[in-house]
């Protein structure tokens, strides 16, 4: 927990080191219908300048735990039990002013769409300078905050005079990196980028994700990414989870998932991905829907979906296991998942 | 045909899908083979269905509640002043406008000032009043108009009765007809205008918008209440003519602006083009896509016109100007023309029941209309 | 109504985009003329083949959304022509108006992109698909209930029945792209524009979609322009695809030729961005210049001048290069494309 300036200085770290480490995360959202079952039993760890990225559809829960680890959802969501273990300390159980010291000076987020989220009558740099006043409550004079803007707007790829400017007076990529800049104002020890280039061009979604892996090497900063773009997450993350219905999947080193996915589901997002290289393959249609997480199935909650589920599929949940290396998978049947290649072919 | 509510927008939220099983068309047939039942049964009966859902929700919001109540009682009174006037209520006593009570009381001529009212009356004033050759000692008859509330006798009068002897509680509930009246058709009329013209002026944009925005700036710079004063010198204003008039101006002035805006955010919508692409020409895509949707708003609008036009009309009939045999605005104008307007409580029977009922009527739309406000934006739904 | 067409013919193309222009005018004052104008179609030449899919592909801005709106009569071109030839019918689509309009909108559809927004959320399922149909007057109710039924089954919305009076918030955004589908395909047309029908949809249901068309359009000799910011995509609905930069078509060619020879360098710069989903594959070097796009009255050369790493003299003193036959069917428009084979040649 910083308490003191440390205007874009590199850090020392460790990765064996964990910053984060989310344990048995379990939150359910109250709603009218009943109770929304959207994070169940998440666990994984952050190390110290890891990227991670948590890959999955939309209701999976990712962007749910994300804002958990900001504390950031909505009052109807509970948590049922798990920890969130930031540098040792318990993010869950603070208190809303606790939590604020956090929030910003050691875990920031650049959230989804957020680039389309400046106040458009104001400049951007005075929307920055709000962060600072609001953490750097008088610590910091007009001009410290002015060179650190600057600073802040070099490393992110912008030029100074940029500060001045109206966010209507940015391209697109150029807002996304002023959002990234906001994130490093208080030079936090892990990001969360939610969707960070979904809305972009490719070209300058390239930019950005080349961006923000220099970042976080100089800055020794982790990085959570999350995306529904298994591509951009190939690209940038150490290692990754794939998420599904609220459930953690698959959890390993990036390269070790996609050569081997162990989970069906995962094993056929990958293979529903098309791609520019390699030869043209048939891709692997994922039947159905994500499942109502009022009413999540019972057991696996991919069952319904599943080419491999059997009775035991339907009535025992597979806990998240160990297969080596790191790498971890909740199946049944998580052995029998090279069959999927040659079922594939026939 | 009042359409389902406004779909809330599915954003990629935590919360799951949504629930594919709606209704089934088995409920909808009622069980028989498709092709046997006319459309028109299962638009109706979707009609049916969407109105539950609408009228479920509306249900859980109190203050609409609370506003329908209202709005029922005033419909009870406005029921009610038929039934009474053809079964209890005698005509000659009871007619609102017409009917004549006089309760008579006694009074005995006095010397000098008299030491009960109740009882005793001046000279000078028996003989201003009655009989200039009255003297002191006789008695005479003096009709008091208006009277307090009497609830026994053979005519009893709950409200008491006017200036003119006249039954207070009739006129009140024969006011309500001509509030409900004048609300409905200078609500309708603003709706009607005002939807048309903002959805015209939205899907043709260009000159065609900027003419008919001009023109809804040019009504609103205008005070509407004055206007309406100088029209009633010059018109004979009935309460028709006064709804008309007040819907046309509240029509084409700031409701159009308002439900254009919203027709404009309808307007850019891909399902306008994919009705395009269809072949759908101007009029159908504007009276079957984008009026549909700007209808809830409209309705929206209907209950606040309604609180404004039987505000208004209170204020003209105060004033004397409206040709209408009696309206609540007609009650306090005899009250005030009588001299009887600052009286304060001696005889609260003239104003309060007048005045009261203007502002629980309104009251009563106003909150219907906020409690319609769920109904019509699914973003203000509790989830 | 039956889905059977004539065989394609040969030789003549379904549809023929000449120098398609599409400019729209910056005003300045009240009362003046404009003088600006934004390029957001440059003048673009394009054939399409009946029963072929061609993919247009480029970033936001490039034209592409512009030039399906066009082709789909919601957008009047500022010049050009594009030629419809289904059959005996032969029309100038700019040139269709008044009772003529409605015979095209049956042969000529579009799918949207947003499953969400594209769909009246007061209609019913059987609204929306049979709304061409109700909308030229063709069949009777009971005729329409019958057709909306067979293409809710063909594109696997089943049991139909089920879906017909549903409404839009019921159904979840796949399952809404496909009766995007059913309602492209209700008229039985011969082209259809699918503007990014899938960029809103979760991965795994996009393939699903995508198959259903390409299914779809073999079955009844549908031909498509399938408008996309994504190359992966492009590359698995197209036979061919036509690459846009700022309202002018710099590429086109066979899809994989495309894939594995791009020539053009916003073509090479496009494909070496895109994320390719395998983290042991090293993609190479994105090569272009951060400059800026002059969409409002461009100058004369090559569009893509300022960002491009090859620039030479003889592209500042020429204007925008015409495209040029390089190889197989596969035209690019560059003054320079020799000497970039040589350069990346000798650098690999």
């Amino acid at each position: 927990m910083t308490t003191s300036l440390e205007n874009l200085e590199t850090r020392q770290i460790d990765p064996t080191k964990p910053l984060l480490e989310v344990d048995r995360l379990v939150m359910h959202y109250k709603i009218k219908a009943g109770e929304v079952s959207a994070i169940e039993d998440v666990s994984f760890t952050v190390h110290q300048g890891e990227a991670v990225g948590l890959v999955g559809e939309s209701g999976c829960g990712k962007t749910s735990v994300a804002l958990s680890l900001l504390r950031l959802l909505p009052s109807n969501a509970e948590y049922i039990s798990g920890e969130i273990r930031f540098n040792g300390e318990d993010l869950l159980y603070l208190s809303p002013e606790e939590m604020r010291q956090h929030r910003w000076k050691d875990i920031a987020m650049v959230f989804q769409g957020a680039m389309n989220s400046w106040n458009p009558v104001y400049r951007v740099g005075d929307q920055i300078r709000e962060t600072l006043d609001t953490h750097y409550r008088g610590a910091m004079s007009y001009d410290q905050q002015r060179e650190h803007m600057e600073r802040l707007f070099s490393s992110v790829g912008l030029t100074p005079e940029m500060l001045d400017r109206y966010p209507h007076e940015f391209s697109g990529g150029m807002r996304q990196r002023a959002v990234i800049a906001m994130a490093l104002a208080c030079s936090p020890e892990l990001i969360i980028a939610d969707e960070p280039t979904t809305a972009l061009d490719v070209i300058v979604q390239d930019q950005i994700l080349k961006e923000l892996k220099r970042i976080q090497a100089e800055l020794g900063m982790s990085i959570i990414y999350i995306s529904h773009d298994i591509a951009v997450i190939a690209e940038v993350t150490d290692s990754l989870g794939v998420m599904y219905a609220g459930k953690l999947v698959e959890y390993g080193p990036t390269s070790t998932i996609f050569a081997r996915p162990r989970h069906p589901y995962a094993y056929l997002l990958l293979r529903s991905t098309p791609s520019i290289s390699g030869p043209r393959r048939e891709l692997a249609p994922l039947e159905g829907e994500p499942p109502n997480l009022l009413s999540p199935p019972t057991g696996c909650r991919f069952h319904p979906r599943c080419p491999f589920a059997t009775d035991k599929c339907v009535t025992d949940e597979p806990p998240l296991e160990e297969i080596g290396g790191g790498h971890r998978v909740a199946c049944w049947h998580h052995e029998q998942v090279p069959e999927l290649e040659e079922a594939l072919h026939r | 045909m009042i359409p389902p509510p406004i779909a809330a927008d599915d954003e990629h939220a935590p919360i799951g899908q949504t629930d594919p099983e709606g209704v089934s068309t088995r409920e909808l047939t009622g069980g028989a083979d498709l092709a046997t039942v006319p459309m028109w049964r299962i638009r109706l009966r979707l009609l049916r269905r969407s109105l539950g859902m609408m009228w479920g929700l509306f249900r859980g919001n109190r203050m609409g509640m609370l506003g329908l109540g209202l709005i029922a009682t005033f419909a009870a009174m406005a029921i009610a002043h038929p039934i009474l006037m053809a079964t209890v209520w005698e005509p000659r006593v009871y007619d609102p406008v017409h009917g004549y009570d006089a309760v008579i009381t006694e009074y005995t001529v006095v010397e000098g000032e008299p030491s009960d009212p109740a009882t005793e009356i001046s000279l000078n004033q028996a003989r201003l009043e009655m009989n200039p050759t009255i003297d002191v000692g006789e008695t005479i008859f003096i009709p008091t108009q208006p009277a307090p509330p009497t609830l026994t006798g053979e005519t009893p009068h709950f409200l008491g009765t006017d200036a003119r002897g006249r039954d207070i509680l009739s006129q009140l509930l024969f006011s309500t007809q001509a509030a409900f009246f004048l609300g409905a058709v200078a609500a309708l009329t603003t709706v009607f205008i005002a939807t048309t013209v903002g959805a015209i002026a939205a899907y043709f944009g260009g000159w065609i918008d900027g003419g008919l925005m001009r023109f809804a700036d040019l009504i609103l710079l205008m005070p509407l209440l004055p206007v309406l004063i100088v029209l009633s010198a010059v018109l004979d204003m009935s309460m028709l003519l006064l709804g008309l008039i007040i819907g046309v101006l509240s029509g084409f002035g700031g409701v159009a602006i308002v439900l254009k805006s919203q027709a404009l955010s309808i307007t850019v919508k891909s399902y306008i083009d994919a009705a395009r692409v269809a072949g759908g020409g101007h009029w159908h895509v504007i009276f079957r896509h984008i009026i549909p949707n700007v209808l809830p708003l409209s309705f929206l609008f209907m209950m606040f016109g309604v609180t404004e036009a039987i505000a208004i009309e209170s204020t003209l009939s105060f004033f004397g100007l409206l040709n209408v045999d009696m309206t609540w605005g007609i009650m306090i104008n005899s009250a005030q023309n009588n001299g009887y307007l600052l009286s304060g409580t001696s005889y609260w029977w003239l104003l309060f029941p007048a005045g009261l009922a203007v502002t629980f009527i309104c009251f009563g739309f106003f909150l219907v209309g906020r409690g319609m406000d769920e109904v019509v934006n699914p973003r203000l739904r509790s989830r | 109504m039956t889905a059977t067409l004539p065989p394609p013919r040969t030789g003549e193309p379904l549809v023929e985009i000449r120098d398609l222009e599409m400019h729209f005018p910056i005003s300045k004052g009240l009362f003046r003329a404009p003088t600006d104008f934004v390029h957001a179609v440059d003048g673009i030449s394009l054939d399409i083949a009946p029963g072929e899919s061609v993919g247009l592909v480029g970033e936001s801005g490039c034209g592409k959304s512009s030039t399906g709106r066009m082709l789909v009569k919601l957008m009047e071109p500022t010049g050009g022509s594009i030629i419809f030839r289904d059959g005996d019918y032969q029309r100038d689509v700019a040139k269709v108006k008044g009772s003529e309009i409605k015979d095209f909108r049956a042969r000529v559809q579009m799918i949207f992109q947003d499953p969400y927004e594209s769909m009246n959320p007061r209609r019913t399922i059987f609204d929306t698909i049979s709304e061409p149909m109700a909308v030229q007057g063709v069949g009777s109710v009971a005729e329409r209930e019958e057709r909306v039924l067979e293409l809710l089954q063909l594109v696997g919305l089943t049991p139909a029945e089920s879906f017909l009076f549903r409404y839009p918030h019921e159904l979840s955004g796949g399952q809404r792209q496909r009766v995007a589908v059913a309602r492209a395909l209700v008229m039985n047309p011969t082209f259809v524009v699918a503007d990014e029908p899938t960029s809103m949809l979760d991965v795994s249901i996009r393939i699903s979609i995508m198959e259903l068309m390409t299914k779809l359009g073999q079955d009844l000799g549908v031909s498509y322009l399938y408008i996309t910011h994504d190359l992966a995509v492009a590359r698995y609905m197209c036979d061919r695809i036509a690459v846009m930069y700022l309202g002018k078509i710099v590429e086109i060619g066979p899809t994989e030729e495309i894939l594995a020879n791009p020539k053009h360098p916003y073509t090479r710069a496009l494909l070496s961005a895109v994320p390719v989903p395998d983290p042991s594959l090293k993609r190479p070097p994105v090569e272009i210049k951060g400059g800026i796009s002059a969409a409002i009255n461009p100058p004369p050369e090559c569009r893509f001048i300022q960002r491009c790493p090859f620039a030479a003299q003889v592209c500042q003193e020429n204007p925008h290069p015409p495209l040029e036959q390089q190889g197989d069917r596969h035209f690019v428009a560059c003054y320079r494309v020799d000497e970039i084979d040589s350069v990346t040649e000798a650098a690999s």
